[in-house]
């Protein structure tokens, strides 16, 4: 079990989650909701790079997948929301699969680039795929899902609760994963593969299971992410957009799960909020990235779990 | 306590705890403008014209309209979909305005119109010039005081065959919308006068090497018609020149090509040029002599069409409220009153609204020539009171679909 001190802590977190909305004004809540959504995307991009070690580029494909799914099923073809979810999510699998196929045979820096490839790949289909995709004009006119539930989802309040729902999903799922046997696996291959690979563990499939559960879970937040919109564009699968996931995970604190959500939040926050009072607002996140990368680098949760235990956190120094 | 209770207290606390300050509540503040436009990426440049130009109109008349103070919002896009929707919700729920304004990019018009229908917020869209924004799929809300993309293209298509006299013409354009209806809208008019496409190249956006494509242009054509924006279009003239092509076939294009956000920045390899477009700083009238001249004296260089067009939406917003004796707080009142704006004397020349909600203006077909130093898109030719159909009937002419890639297919190539 946890310890108990940081269950409080995260039963005061969940609680300021749940009551906050009706105090907030729209505009914070819909950032709150934009930062839940991403939380999701950033925490299943946590599992391969902060558990396996696996730093993707091409994350932003699944929260594409998802949301082109929502966009075409919902406009074209009037599909309720279970049937976008099912396709959305079994799309992004899909897809997670084949890449996987491809990506997973290098490491390292190799990974990166193999996985940035393939990002772009669904980028160019998002962008010249025309008859499906629309283009760069995208697809709007997004209605918002009917649950047949006695509030519309429409407004932000209740959309606001259906997306901590589904954040909380993601993130009992993402957290049953890495606290089983498999998650274990996985650390273990981050820390020595060979290691793992003498002990009789079938390192490739472990790997290729990871990467599978992490596409499929960004494809649940592109879903969300497609109904929050209303909207859908290449612009969702940009190369920006999957460098901006990486950063949440770094910035909050690789393999922590709740980390990259939270750096998910400050990312989102900075991006919208700071940029109402300020253009330079990208001078703002950078130095926030540098103070990251040099005074804590196992990121915000990191920092603080250092602090708890009473360590100094080291600075980043260069090695003599 | 019913399910129903509980929202209407949540929706209770929403409004006291959203709206801020008490101001928000006084009936006759200021009259609110949310400015949307690219403040920071790739765009900045163009959102920083966009807003001049509507600083500058708002400085003319002392910031006051209909008797009401003017406060302008102006929100950062990025130049992403995305973020322009945030930041719509954001000057709308939280800062209240009671008009918006700004965009430039075709996806964030599309992502912003359904929006703003379900707000019920007048929108102008000064720059986003997507076809189907007024005429398959319009918005209510949406008031588009710039320009459609295929617009300029109509009577210049027919022009270049008939005036300049070129038979067969190879196109080389960015492959997104905005290209495809540029090039669409010329095709169609160019072809139905008698000339032929011959070829169509699409480089994507971004291309920052045009060699490989400036190799396949067929030389049995007469001329090369053009469409470049951003980064790209600073570039093409260039290579254009430097492939030996400019001497053998001339170039022409549509209008961003060298429009005057461009021009400084471009050689000689630009004079000659010819393009179509709404607006040219060039413009031999006097209230666009004063308007270049002012703009200059202010912001240190020439207007674009991107600050022409947002000057005269502070213009277009100030005769609107007038007409309804400054009340913008009626928003169904405003919004028809925004559509019944004519303006006869603004810097691009008169302006009114059709049916479809697209303005009916003056088309320009513009040659680059060098004036005392500097580029000038010299007005050559004024095709008076075009509107976004041009000669075609709208029913018959919305029975086609929008222009794209393969629309109108290339028949001859």
């Amino acid at each position: 079990m946890l310890p108990r001190h940081r269950v409080i802590g995260l039963g005061i977190m969940l609680l300021l989650l749940l009551v906050a909305p009706p105090f907030l004004s729209s505009f914070l809540l819909t950032l709150l909701t934009q930062a839940l959504i991403y939380g999701i995307l950033a925490m299943s991009l946590d599992l391969i790079l902060g558990y396996t070690g696996l730093a993707s580029l091409g994350h932003a494909a699944y929260l594409g997948l998802g949301a082109y799914s929502v966009g075409v099923l919902t406009t074209r073809h009037g599909a309720n929301f279970w049937v976008t979810l099912a396709v959305g999510l079994l799309l992004a699998a899909v897809v997670a699969a084949v890449f996987g196929l491809v990506a997973l045979r290098a490491t390292g820096v190799y990974f990166l680039m193999i996985t940035l490839a393939l990002g772009m790949v669904i980028w160019g289909l998002a962008h010249r795929w025309v008859s499906m995709t629309q283009g760069d004009i995208g697809i709007s006119g997004v209605p918002r899902p009917d649950l047949g539930l006695p509030w519309s989802l429409a407004k932000g309040i209740p959309f606001y609760y259906f997306s901590l729902a589904g954040f909380l999903l993601a993130l009992w799922v993402l957290w049953v994963v890495v606290r089983s046997p498999f998650g274990q696996s996985l650390v273990g291959i981050r820390e020595s593969e060979s290691r793992m690979r003498t002990l009789g563990y079938h390192v490739w499939l472990h790997k290729y299971i990871g990467f599978i559960i992490a596409g499929t879970v960004g494809g649940f937040s592109g879903v969300l992410w497609g109904y929050y919109n209303g909207f859908v564009s290449p612009a969702d699968v940009e190369l920006a957009t999957s460098v901006e996931i990486l950063l949440m995970v770094a910035l909050g604190g690789r393999a922590t799960l709740l980390g990259p959500a939270l750096g998910a939040g400050v990312i989102v926050l900075l991006k919208n909020l700071v940029s109402v009072y300020t253009h330079r607002w990208l001078l703002i996140l950078g130095a926030v990235y540098i103070g990251t990368i040099v005074y804590a680098p196992e990121g915000i949760v990191g920092a603080v779990r250092q602090f708890a235990k009473g360590v100094k956190p080291e600075p980043l120094r260069s090695k003599a | 306590m019913g399910k129903k209770m509980l929202v209407w207290i949540a929706g209770a606390f929403v409004l006291v705890a959203g709206v801020g300050p008490a101001a928000a509540w006084a009936q006759k503040g200021p009259i609110k403008i949310g400015f949307l436009a690219p403040m920071t990426g790739g765009a900045a440049q163009v959102g920083k014209d966009m807003v001049n130009g509507l600083t500058m109109y708002l400085d003319e008349v002392g910031h006051q309209i209909a008797g009401r103070k003017v406060e302008v919002i102006v929100e950062d896009t990025q130049g992403k979909p995305d973020v322009a929707l945030t930041k719509l919700r954001k000057l709308v729920e939280s800062d209240k305005v009671h008009v918006l304004a700004g965009g430039l990019f075709a996806h964030v018009g599309y992502a912003l119109a359904p929006r703003v229908d379900e707000y019920k917020v007048p929108m102008l869209y000064p720059v986003m010039a997507a076809d189907d924004l007024t005429q398959r799929k319009p918005s209510k809300w949406v008031v588009r005081n710039g320009w459609t993309s295929s617009q300029p293209s109509h009577p210049f298509g027919e022009w270049v065959y008939k005036t300049l006299g070129y038979k067969k013409v190879v196109v080389i354009a960015m492959d997104y919308a905005f290209g495809w209806e540029i090039v669409g809208g010329f095709q169609k008019s160019f072809e139905e006068a008698g000339g032929q496409v011959i070829q169509k190249l699409w480089p994507p956006l971004g291309t920052a090497d045009f060699a490989p494509y400036l190799a396949q242009i067929r030389r049995d054509a007469d001329a090369v018609f053009a469409l470049m924006v951003a980064a790209s279009a600073l570039r093409f003239p260039k290579q254009y020149q430097d492939a030996g092509l400019k001497a053998r076939l001339p170039l022409i294009g549509g209008g961003v090509t060298m429009d005057e956000f461009v021009l400084p920045s471009l050689g000689d390899e630009a004079i000659g040029t010819i393009t179509p477009l709404i607006y040219s700083a060039a413009l031999d009238t006097p209230v666009n002599k004063r308007f270049v001249k002012e703009y200059r004296a202010k912001f240190g260089k020439v207007p674009s069409y991107y600050s022409e067009t947002c000057y005269t939406t502070g213009r277009w917003i100030n005769e609107a409220a007038k007409a309804i004796g400054g009340n913008v707080e009626d928003n169904e009142k405003f919004l028809a009153a925004l559509r019944k704006v004519e303006i006869p004397d603004s810097p691009r020349g008169p302006i009114k609204l059709d049916a479809y909600g697209n303005p009916v203006q003056n088309i320009y077909i513009r040659k680059v020539e060098k004036k005392d130093g500097e580029l000038w898109n010299t007005v050559i030719h004024t095709f008076p009171a075009v509107s976004q159909f041009w000669k075609y009937k709208p029913e018959e002419f919305l029975k086609q679909p929008v222009y794209s890639r393969d629309y109108p297919p290339c028949k001859y190539c």
